[in-house]
């Protein structure tokens, strides 16, 4: 944590008042004081197409991830057998989606968007370069849905996509590892805006 | 805490403080915003309250554990310490982030449980990561299995953002114990929720008694 001494406080009730601002003081050390109204207006931002907007948008990420994983099974250099086990079964989980979120646009009268036409640059050139662009891709997929997930108005589709997103994370975790990288950047997962979220993932769109 | 010792206190902090604009966030929400969603009927903001007391039950039985671990010298092992001991600081923030959303609410936040891991620690390092792995994917499944129940979208925002670090450290336990990729995603491409009942009584044997 990078502010230890935030970090360390306790809360074990001693007056309400001082409850309170250590409560106040744990929140703006997680959130940043300042991030604090964006986080949830961002959240609150995305409700604009409805339901099948949300979900045509998740289903672009998910369709960009699952090409990033088919091309690297196919193509990746000097990928470690560890490492290709573990892009197997994210391919297999991000196919999955693609084809629930695709059922679940048509199950809302909606029409599911093609695949993206997507490149990746030098990504599958080395084992380094395949993990940090699929910890990229996975980190912002978790934000993304946590962003957007809000906004849906059906509760079915809403737990829908808390299944799916809990899974992003668990990916972003373990590529993270396979990395050497701690699995979790932050304790609150940062919530994007569709805009952000679409800026992240620009750089892969042909 | 009434409205207007609050809005006091608040202003004593400064209003452009964090609390305020979360307090505000909430209350906005909460008076003016209508749930949009099909949530079952009948559900009130004491249903929010309860769904944050329970979250929060079960943050405390994470930082303890973890607290414990890291006291008892039982693990060895430098990467699972290591993460023992930033994963424990997530947790004591998850716990101060939601005491703090159920005061926003007017709630009472729940008392800490008095905790006991000596049986589990007694079994080693190798139980006490499996018991890791087992409490977070507990954690994450029950975040899951209420998510869709809380009425208020900040509050969901709020929960979504704690949900996926849960997940995080349950797959990272889930690798650490052993259990491979597959087994780190032990739902397959969709997580299972986890009813508010079965998340309590699977912590129960970390509740002590008296």
């Amino acid at each position: 944590m990078e502010n230890s001494e935030l970090g360390a406080v306790e809360v074990r009730g001693t007056t309400r008042a001082a409850f309170l601002l250590r409560g106040t003081l744990a929140a703006g050390a997680v959130l940043g004081a300042g991030a604090v109204s964006p986080f949830v207006r961002d959240a609150l931002a995305q409700n604009d197409g409805g339901d099948v907007a949300i979900l045509n948008f998740a289903l672009t990420l998910e369709h960009l991830e699952a090409t990033f994983y088919e091309r690297a099974l196919a193509k990746g250099k000097g990928l470690s057998p560890d490492t290709r086990a573990l892009a197997l079964e994210l391919h297999e989980n991000e196919r999955a989606h693609v084809d629930a979120l695709r059922t679940a646009i048509k199950g809302s009268g909606g029409t599911p968007v093609a695949a993206p036409e997507v490149g990746f640059g030098l990504a599958f050139t080395s084992e380094a370069r395949f993990l940090k662009l699929a910890q990229s891709l996975e980190d912002t997929g978790v934000s993304a849905y946590n962003g957007a997930a809000p906004s849906l108005r059906s509760a079915r589709l809403l737990a829908a996509a808390g299944e799916i997103v809990q899974v992003e994370a668990r990916h972003a975790s373990l590529i993270r590892l396979q990395g050497g990288l701690l699995p979790t950047p932050d304790a609150f997962d940062k919530a994007l805006g569709r805009d952000e979220a679409a800026a992240a993932v620009k750089p892969f769109m042909r | 805490m009434p409205a207007t010792s609050r809005k006091q206190f608040l202003r004593t902090l400064g209003a452009t403080s964090a609390a305020g604009a979360l307090l505000t966030a909430c209350g906005r929400a909460r008076d003016k915003k209508p749930a949009v969603r099909d949530a079952p009927k009948g559900m009130t903001s004491g249903g929010d309250v309860a769904i944050l007391n329970f979250a929060l039950t079960l943050e405390y039985v994470e930082s303890d554990f973890y607290d414990a671990v890291v006291r008892s010298g039982v693990v060895k092992d430098r990467t699972v310490l290591e993460l023992a001991k930033r994963f424990g600081e997530t947790e004591r923030l998850h716990v101060g982030a939601l005491s703090f959303a159920v005061l926003g609410l007017g709630g009472k936040p729940a008392p800490r449980p008095k905790t006991t891991f000596d049986e589990v620690l007694a079994g080693g390092p190798r139980k006490v990561l499996d018991t890791a792995a087992m409490v977070e994917n507990l954690g994450a499944a029950a975040y899951l299995g209420q998510a869709a129940q809380l009425r208020d979208k900040d509050l969901l925002a709020r929960a979504l953002s704690i949900h996926t670090v849960e997940a995080r450290h349950a797959a990272a336990l889930n690798s650490l114990a052993g259990k491979g990729f597959r087994g780190a995603l032990p739902d397959g491409a969709f997580a299972k929720p986890l009813a508010m009942d079965a998340a309590l009584k699977a912590v129960k044997p970390f509740i002590a008694k008296d």
